[in-house]
């Protein structure tokens, strides 16, 4: 149980039943899919970019707990931030998934932590990798859908 | 030379059946996982393999590895002689009319790509149509998806009903006179259900229509006779009853073999090759190109042998109490709705639960040592059917039994803690 709750740690489960920023946002100048056609998690990411700040975000969709918490969480953190600032936090979590971040506390990575326990379930870190490699490609301006399989 | 390995007496006919002893017999069952007894219930994606088939393997790269139809020499000699036997045996499983009906190849995809590719480049024309069934796995759309665009031709479904079953009514009605081949699966890997398939065959045939039986997921749960479903294509993959994987059989009545054109060229499918016109070989040869499987093929007749000395009365009764246990237990869960009820079923438990996704599941599930599938099992229309975007599917084997069913309930508890 105690592996388990390193992979569905309250924070998830919680954003999970309450998503944050969950709806169609009017006026988004980006609009991006994600989706996992093998799991079938399936989202839309809606951006209002102004200069180079992000000034809102929200997604719709449904998937499983992991990649709906990480979208939720992600939207509520990349809210007001520059594009260069989400980049960098993009940069983070994707390592902190993947295993590989090194020498940086917990207390910096806020709400992030609650992730950390994917890596060490290898079948999961594409869905909650979704959403952020979909908020990248939506900065990058990109177009299409976006896949983590 | 004959394999080391001994099929206990006690899974045999006319011995009282044990299914510990059969148990027994396949050795990735006393297997741990995750510091948990394995309880694989994922047989509709592989099964386990019994002792004797993995001997087999070992067996023949060890004393038997050669290229067959071809060499002059010992171990080719013998290594062709085993390859056949197979295809003689898998005659007899069938019980098709001649082991030329027998082609063997990758697997039931590769069978069905084969009837399409040929047997379609020959007689599909623009306006005709094919008729599939809307619980087909992938492997039975998208290959007469691929005919239909270059041919022009029309892909048509047989709809389900909401237990999950075909009535003949539709079949019927869907049957036409632009109706070339109808493709359906003997038994469902999303849900479990089992076609009539000697009926529909025969509703087809009254009409001229000949039918492709896609047979992945029945081999492994009953015993099949092709002359009796009076089908004209049967498709079946090795590992999916249990034997190794890279290995299949396409079955097909020889007068509509025999007309139908190579689906591959290559060496062995020849008699003769000049740069101005090539002589095909007879059948089965001319549908296999290339260098086999040996290898799988021959563990594949090793597998055979060991279905055949089953108490198959024995196995239906013991596989009708896991899965209709099974369907109790989990549906008493609150929340669960099972996908899939059928009237007809076997082997496969699909179901959804309140609004916990199933990868959720599958994760938790897989804590306790579970393995079943979760996703879409390769079915996207049958989801989008039930309007589910994938299900959780405990697929049963011959080998699974009772305590195993409880320890998934035990797991779905589990799920429903974490999840509150």
């Amino acid at each position: 149980m105690s592996d388990l709750r390193s992979l569905y740690q309250e924070i998830i489960l919680e954003h999970n039943k309450s998503p944050r920023n969950f709806k169609k946002l009017d006026g988004a100048n980006r609009i991006l899919e994600g989706f996992n056609p093998l799991c079938g998690d399936h989202y839309t990411l809606y951006v209002k970019l102004e200069g180079d700040t992000i000034v809102d975000l929200a997604f719709q969709g449904a998937g499983c707990a992991i990649s709906k918490a990480s979208a939720s969480v992600m939207t509520t953190l990349i809210k007001g931030k520059s594009v260069e600032e989400a980049r960098a936090m993009f940069a983070m979590f994707h390592e902190l998934v993947m295993g590989t971040l090194k020498d940086v506390s917990f207390d910096h990575l806020g709400k992030l932590a609650a992730f950390a326990g994917v890596s060490e379930f290898p079948a999961r870190v594409k869905c909650a990798s979704l959403a952020w490699h979909t908020m990248r490609n939506a900065l990058d301006a990109g177009t299409g859908t976006v896949s983590t399989e | 030379m004959s394999t080391q390995v001994q099929i206990p007496e006690a899974v045999k006919r006319n011995n009282k059946f044990s299914v510990e002893a059969l148990r027994a017999c396949f050795p990735i069952l006393q297997e741990s996982v995750r510091g948990k007894k394995l309880v694989y219930l994922d047989n509709a994606a592989t099964t386990q393999k019994p002792e004797v088939v993995i001997a087999e393997l070992d067996r023949y790269y060890r004393h038997l590895n050669s290229n067959i139809h071809r060499g002059v020499h010992f171990l080719s000699e013998e290594a062709t002689a085993a390859y056949e036997r197979v295809r003689l045996k898998t005659r007899e499983f069938l019980n098709a009319a001649s082991e030329k009906e027998i082609i063997f190849v990758r697997g039931t995809t590769e069978a069905i790509n084969l009837v399409a590719a040929s047997f379609g480049r020959m007689n599909v024309r623009s306006g005709d149509e094919v008729l599939v069934s809307g619980m087909e796995h992938h492997s039975n759309i998208v290959p007469w998806q691929l005919l239909c665009e270059q041919s022009g031709a029309r892909l048509k479904v047989i709809p389900i009903n909401d237990r999950g079953e075909i009535e003949a009514e539709e079949f019927i009605r869907l049957v036409g006179p632009r109706t070339k081949i109808v493709a359906i699966t003997h038994i469902s890997n999303a849900l479990g259900t089992v076609n009539p398939i000697k009926n529909l065959v025969r509703l087809a045939h009254e009409r001229g229509v000949p039918v492709l039986v896609d047979g992945a997921q029945a081999v492994a749960h009953q015993r099949v006779d092709v002359q009796d479903l009076d089908c004209d294509f049967y498709a079946l993959s090795s590992h999916k009853m249990y034997g190794p994987t890279g290995f299949g059989v396409l079955y097909g009545k020889e007068d509509l073999l025999k007309a139908m054109p190579p689906y591959q060229g290559g060496g062995d499918m020849i008699r003769s090759v000049t740069f101005e016109k090539t002589q095909f070989a007879d059948l089965p040869h001319k549908f296999e190109a290339g260098t086999p499987n040996i290898a799988d093929g021959i563990a594949f007749g090793a597998t055979l042998d060991f279905l055949h000395s089953l108490d198959w009365d024995a196995l239906s009764v013991h596989e009708d109490d896991v899965l209709g246990y099974a369907t109790e237990q989990v549906s008493s869960i609150p929340g669960v709705r099972i996908i899939g009820t059928a009237r007809e079923k076997a082997g496969v438990l699909s179901f959804v639960m309140d609004d916990i996704h199933p990868h959720d599941i599958g994760t938790i599930l897989d804590q306790e040592g579970i393995a079943v599938r979760t996703g879409h099992h390769c079915a996207q229309p049958v989801m989008a059917r039930y309007g589910v975007p994938a299900t959780v599917r405990a697929s049963f084997a011959l080998y699974n039994i009772r305590s195993e069913v409880d320890a998934l309930v035990r797991g779905i508890q589990k799920v429903k803690e974490v999840f509150h």
